[in-house]
């Protein structure tokens, strides 16, 4: 086992932080789990680019620093949908916090057996 | 062949210009000295000697201490030989981070990571024997027959069986360059490397 002092393992962790730094985005407004959000997201169609948006509720956010990812799921057509999004990717045009939500927990994986009203969500005021 | 000593620092990820989220890990590389110039002449190959990361002199050997004070450097910890890096470098050159530039493809070598003493379905990935069920037992992860019976009426060299697995030479090779900064002497490839963070790895381009 390499040994690694404490000021090694500070210094290598400084340089994760610098190259992780330059690429964590300022612009994404703070949100969390029950909020009620609509993402803007750039889609690349041949050479065209175009923004599609992505309306539904944010049921999880999950790791830390530049590998942070938020999942919204949404009922399409009577599916449920839902899709993973890094928070600090350039593919991310911006994300619209419409509706805070009032839950009493961090990840809401129990959305997923409700339906109809008895997956609605309190707003948080 | 160019090449590099450097230490394993982490993992992160980084976007591209694809917008990609890509797996990578960062190598901390600081200026190689250049310590031993070897010829066909002399050495009957030819080849670059490279140090790498400080050493406490008390703690160096006094044969070692001339090999340094040959290059007119202070000891270093890690020595490594490269061949055919190219025929400009002199004793005492410094080779920085900036011989790799981003696109580049590299190779790296490190010691993997020890793995201690472990079966024959971690360690070559054989599926094990028999089932849970039927009224078996001790089986799910037994190697199965070493191999006929009285003829040969032993067991074959280089069957493969249990044992320390890990803290190998491993190569890896074709990792993409995706970020270089020489001011902070970092080095960042696509992918995973082998070993420990903080162990020394060899990059060659």
């Amino acid at each position: 086992m390499p040994l690694i002092s404490k000021k090694g393992i500070a210094k290598m962790e400084a340089l994760i932080k610098f190259v992780e730094e330059g690429q964590i985005r300022t612009d994404i407004p703070a949100f969390r789990a029950g909020d009620t959000v609509n993402v803007y997201v750039r889609i690349k169609e041949g050479d065209k680019e175009r923004i599609q948006q992505y309306k539904g509720v944010c049921i999880q956010r999950k790791n830390p620093g530049i590998r942070a990812t938020f999942t919204v799921r949404k009922i399409s057509s009577g599916v449920g949908v839902e899709r993973v999004f890094p928070i600090h990717s350039p593919n991310i045009e911006k994300i619209e916090v419409l509706k805070r939500g009032k839950v009493r927990r961090a990840k809401l994986y129990y959305l997923r057996d409700k339906v109809g009203k008895q997956a609605r969500i309190k707003e948080r005021i | 062949m160019a090449g590099i000593i450097g230490k394993k620092v982490g993992m992160t990820s980084v976007f591209d210009e694809n917008r990609k989220s890509i797996a990578c890990t960062l190598i901390y590389v600081e200026p190689n000295v250049v310590t031993q110039i070897k010829t066909v002449d002399k050495d009957g190959y030819d080849a670059i000697q490279l140090a790498a990361f400080e050493k406490k002199e008390k703690n160096t050997t006094k044969p070692m201490l001339g090999h340094f004070k040959k290059a007119d450097t202070t000891p270093k910890r890690k020595l490594v030989e490269f061949e055919s890096f190219g025929d400009d470098l002199n004793l005492g050159d410094t080779v920085n981070v900036d011989v790799f530039e981003e696109g580049d493809f590299v190779d790296v070598i490190g010691t993997s990571k020890g793995k201690g003493f472990q079966g024959v379905v971690k360690r070559h990935g054989f599926s094990g024997v028999g089932m849970a069920t039927h009224g078996q037992h001790n089986r799910m992860r037994a190697p199965g027959s070493l191999g006929p019976g009285s003829t040969p009426g032993r067991v074959f060299k280089g069957m493969k069986m249990g044992g320390r697995m890990g803290g190998d030479r491993v190569k890896v090779q074709n990792l993409r360059v995706l970020r270089v900064y020489p001011e902070k002497n970092l080095l960042v490839v696509s992918g995973a490397i082998p070993g420990n963070n903080g162990t020394y790895v060899i990059v060659e381009k």
